[in-house]
């Protein structure tokens, strides 16, 4: 099998887990709090995707405008009512809060929608393949990978070239510096929350082709998203996009060439990874 | 100067004594015995999660350790006496514990020693992919482990050649379990009021200040790390030996997440969280789902967002929280 | 204690009404994942039972029957073992049925042979689960019932000379990959490569395993994977990887086109060529008759699947052993009740149960997924008839015991 197949299929498999991921690195970095339910971010977007073109007829692209925007929203509602009160509680009682609130998910959305998985319709223009020229590749992944690609950029541009951006990033590095330069840090933390939950959203949107999408993906995935989150180094974008990237490539081909040993591999990686570099690839020292 | 010790230190002195309501648990879990003869396989599964727990306490709440990979060193147990009654005849139950605690303990002395330089999210993770690691090489070699279908029929020879396990009413799996969580309790008990446990509080509240005094960190770490995985193991061997049965879910990530939220919604670093953690979320667990069979995951999943949300360490810390408010009056 | 004493007052309560139903009723304890990864399997027999009760209404006769369900939640055998310990021992069920994952029936097992209540197992389809007590009855399938007669049908009726296997690594995967091997070599064919495709607990990237398949240039590619999401994955790979186009047809048990999912592969699984006991499309009287039921009860959208017959089938066997012994259920007459039961209205066709193993005998069907007004179709294309467990036939492996 030749390399670009192989690039290409891990590359895409890896902006999947980019996506769901970053939201999750973001607020872990930003806020310190363990949120466990990301991944019930992730799902419930795929959810609001999915019935939003299969009731109202939507097109792909407005669907996952939509998702982001309604999960967004109600991350926001659930952060200034709940999450904000465990801001000061120790991780553990985090965990618990999160991982209470993620079994609601799963059962709420198992009695309101049902227990089955739940199929995204792909338009047209991204279904079939496409001819590359040296090679005829599944479209659907040459997309993701495109996606992928622009949201790292867009994101890190957001991060290194704004205002907003530096003062997160302010914000991860040293909390109190940046309140008592005036940042609003209570004000960030809701911000970015929103952002992160709200592209956990879009990539468990864009994901279901390839992850699919049921009420237990959540807790199915959780391991994932955790892994490429300690690897990229907490709070950093690039970090996780080459984590991500990183683990999606070696995870298929190991598997073509040692099919038997499979996800092994994925866990493997990660352990020698971390215990040479801790921090994560991009993590600061210390943190 | 000579004279009556300050009342903090005779606190302190006198914290390691028993007191009278610490036989409550074990009266209550014989009383339990004759009560519920019909649901004593379940209440052995409360026990053995109970010993699970307890292991896990010792290194979460007593070395600040926060693993999400403990059900590695469950599962290297309930592998260790399943495979030695499947693939070696070997089914003397009391033996069975010993090797387990014994392959367990040599699991932990090794990861620890690996893992234990790391902290944080970090060390959470690594654990979880060393249980995850265990777990693919279970199903890899399933020639010997059964894989996911796992080796059933197990069956082990009487305790003391007297007790037979009792297939359809687990009489004899809950006493033995009972039997076994309390000499596991007591181990814990006086390793965590002895110097050695001190040590370990010491450690989790101020690192800085142990280095400082010179208190070998590291392997304390290691080996209240490798202690606890041989808990670990011995409660793994009592869920293979009661149930007769084991797979791969004893590997599990539900199983290790699992015992981390009973923990936590027990109270960790109290000793008799475990206790309060694993019934409390057990019984809840097991009365709503048999009420409730597709919706009881909302139930559960409110009252631990209620409890994180309003009673700091669980259980016994709102019975914490209470004895304060009612002692201020 | 309060939760103790409150428990106390509910056994009290519950026992006293049990007491005044006894009378003419029957108790059937149901363990199926109700929540869980396994949630829309446990849905799909439970409405099988529910289809059943509502179609048949006389088949109990005068005798009442009460389904108490229990969930098995995980896949891991232990909190089934719990649940069958307590219908046996607190609700003191007559007989126990469900069961979609093999280690939930393994596990349970020794706990029916010492209680001697009889157990009927609605899916889970490890070859050598019948062999594990004789309390046990199988409706549902063993993985060689479609492997084998897939491997038979790929070179007698497909004509192919080689085939790669692509196959989910766990035991009903390799139970699978047996299965069709000996089906196929032993008429001629040759299989060139096992490819193990992960395990079944997440849905990987199929496309590594695909590639390696492709190249290996097979006339046809047997891929089993779970029932679910896998299988879904499977054909959309399928045909992202351009296999139709190489001339590698696509074969499988019809665990990958189970029918609640069918409509949701699209065009690409047309040409899918599967072997199973049941498909929504089959045409006979009975399941025309549940089909449109079942879209009556559940929406148009909604359609039964073999797991779904399963617990059709599997509620007749009860209904046959109850009206037989008039309600006094002894467990040894039940199970000489059920061996050799034959049912002819089943929607699978004609099925007995095999008076030697206690395991299913029936019809397996080779069909072609076409594409007819505007939805996905399974077009049969030849049957295999009366087709028993070959693992325990050729006493294979596991099966020999």
């Amino acid at each position: 099998m030749d390399l670009a197949s192989i690039l290409l299929g891990g590359l895409a498999a890896g902006m999947v887990l980019f996506v769901v991921s970053v939201g999750l690195s973001v607020t872990m970095g930003l806020m310190g709090f363990v949120n466990l339910a990301h991944g019930g971010f992730a799902m419930l977007g795929g959810y609001a995707v999915v019935l939003a073109m299969r009731h109202w007829g939507l097109p792909f692209s407005a669907a996952l405008a939509f998702g982001f925007a309604a999960i967004a929203a109600l991350s926001v509602l659930l952060e200034r009512t709940l999450y904000a009160r465990l801001y000061r509680a120790t991780e553990l009682d985090q965990v618990l809060f999160t991982i209470g609130l993620v079994f609601v998910m799963i059962a709420s959305v198992t009695l309101v929608v049902g227990p089955e998985s739940q199929r995204v319709v792909l338009p047209a223009w991204l279904d079939g393949q496409t001819d590359l020229g040296f090679l005829r590749y599944r479209t659907y992944s040459l997309a993701l990978i495109g996606a992928g690609t622009a949201l790292m950029l867009a994101l890190w541009l957001g991060f290194e070239r704004t205002r907003t951006g530096a003062r997160i990033r302010a914000a991860v590095d040293n909390r109190r510096m940046a309140e008592s330069l005036g940042v609003d840090v209570g004000r960030l933390f809701t911000l970015t929350f929103a952002l992160g939950s709200g592209l956990a959203a879009v990539g468990g949107g864009l994901g279901a082709e390839i992850l699919g999408l049921d009420p237990q993906y959540p807790l199915r995935y959780l391991a994932y998203f955790l892994i490429v989150v300690a690897v990229g180094g907490l709070g950093r974008v690039t970090g996780v996009f080459c984590a991500a990237l990183l683990i999606g490539v070696l995870d298929f081909t190991l598997k073509i060439y040692f099919p038997k040993g499979g996800t092994m591999f994925i866990y493997a990686l990660t352990l020698a990874l971390l215990l040479a570099r801790p921090q994560g690839l991009f993590g600061r020292k210390g943190a | 100067m000579a004279g009556a010790p300050l009342p903090a230190a005779r606190e302190l002195a006198r914290r390691h004594r028993l007191q009278w309501w610490e036989a409550l648990p074990w009266a209550a879990g014989l009383a339990a015995f004759f009560l519920f003869p019909n649901y004593l396989a379940f209440g052995t599964q409360v026990l053995v999660t109970i010993l699970f727990a307890l292991s896990l306490d010792l290194v979460l709440g007593y070395a600040g350790i926060v693993t999400l990979g403990h059900a590695a060193f469950f599962g290297a147990g309930a592998y260790t006496v399943g495979m030695l009654a499947a693939h070696a005849g070997w089914t003397e139950p009391l033996s069975g514990l010993l090797a387990a605690a014994l392959v367990a303990g040599l699991l932990g002395l090794v990861s620890g020693w690996i893992l234990l330089r790391t902290h944080g999210l970090t060390l959470l993770m690594l654990t979880l992919c060393t249980m995850a690691l265990l777990e693919q090489a279970a199903n890899m070699f399933s020639e010997f482990t059964g894989g996911f279908d796992g080796m059933p029929g197990l069956s082990f020879k009487a305790i003391f050649g007297q007790f037979e396990f009792d297939v359809l009413y687990f009489r004899t799996q809950y006493l033995y379990a009972l039997a076994v969580l309390f000499l596991g309790f007591a181990v814990v008990r006086v390793l965590v009021y002895s110097p050695f446990g001190r040590s370990l509080t010491g450690i989790r509240e101020n690192l800085l200040r142990m280095h400082a005094v010179g208190a070998p960190v590291r392997a304390r770490q290691v080996l209240v790390y490798a202690i606890s995985a041989a808990l670990a193991g011995v409660a793994g061997a009592v869920f293979v030996q009661a149930t007769g049965y084991v797979n791969l879910a004893v590997l599990g990530l539900e199983r290790a997440a699992g015992v981390l939220i009973i923990l936590i919604l027990g109270g960790y670093g109290r000793l008799y969280g475990a206790f309060a953690g694993a019934l409390a979320y057990m019984l809840l667990e097991h009365t709503l789902s048999k009420a409730y069979p597709t919706a009881w995951q909302l139930g559960l999943g409110l009252t631990l967002m209620l409890v994180a949300l309003f009673a700091r360490n669980g259980i016994f810390g709102l019975a914490d929280a209470l004895r304060r408010r009612w002692s201020a009056r | 204690m309060k939760a103790k004493t409150l428990l106390t007052l509910v056994f009290a309560a519950a026992s006293l009404t049990a007491a005044g139903a006894q009378a003419q009723s029957v108790k059937v304890g149901v363990v199926l994942p109700y929540t869980g990864v396994g949630a829309e399997f446990g849905q799909a027999v439970d409405r099988g039972i529910q289809m059943f009760l509502k179609l048949n209404p006389a088949a109990f006769g005068p005798y009442k029957v009460e389904l108490v369900k229990r969930d098995s939640k995980n896949p891991s055998g232990a909190e089934a073992k719990t649940a069958v310990q307590e219908l046996i021992a607190q609700d003191k069920v007559d007989l126990l049925t469900g069961f979609i994952y093999s280690p939930d029936a393994i596990a349970s097992a020794p706990l029916v042979s010492a209680a001697k209540k009889p157990m009927v197992v609605m899916n889970a389809g490890t070859a050598w689960i019948t062999n594990l007590s004789p309390m046990i009855s199988r409706v549902s399938f063993s993985m060689w019932h479609s492997g084998h007669a897939m491997g038979e049908a790929a070179a007698k009726l497909l004509k192919a000379k080689t085939a790669v296997v692509g196959y989910s690594d766990f035991p009903p995967g390799k139970d699978s990959l047996d299965a069709f091997l000996r089906g196929f070599e032993t008429h001629g064919g040759k299989v060139v490569d096992a490819i193990p495709m992960g395990g079944p607990g997440q849905v990987p990237d199929f496309t590594p395993f695909f590639q390696r398949a492709k190249d290996r240039k097979p006339d046809v590619f047997f891929v089993f994977v779970p029932a679910g999401d896998h299988a879904v994955s499977v054909v959309k790979t399928y045909a992202a990887l351009g296999m139709r186009q190489a001339g590698i047809k696509l074969i499988g048990p019809g665990d990958i086109t189970q029918d609640f999912k069918l409509q949701a592969m699209g065009d690409d699984a047309v040409g899918l060529i599967t072997m199973h006991h049941y498909n929504a499309d089959l045409d006979n009287p009975a399941n025309r008759r549940l089909v449109a039921a079942w879209k009556q009860e559940y929406g148009a959208n909604a359609v039964p699947d073999f797991m779904g017959v399963q617990g059709y089938d599997g509620m007749a066997a009860i209904a046959h052993a109850v009206t037989t012994l008039k309600g006094k259920l002894d467990a040894d007459q039940v199970q000489a009740a059920l061996k050799g039961w034959k049912y002819a209205d089943s929607p699978r066709g004609p099925i007995m149960i095999d008076p030697a193993t206690r395991d299913i005998v029936m019809n397996e069907y080779l069909s072609e997924l076409v594409k007819k007004d505007g939805r996905l179709y399974q077009k049969n294309i030849g049957v295999i008839t009366a087709v028993k467990d070959m693992c325990k036939e050729l006493k294979q492996g596991k099966c020999a015991n």
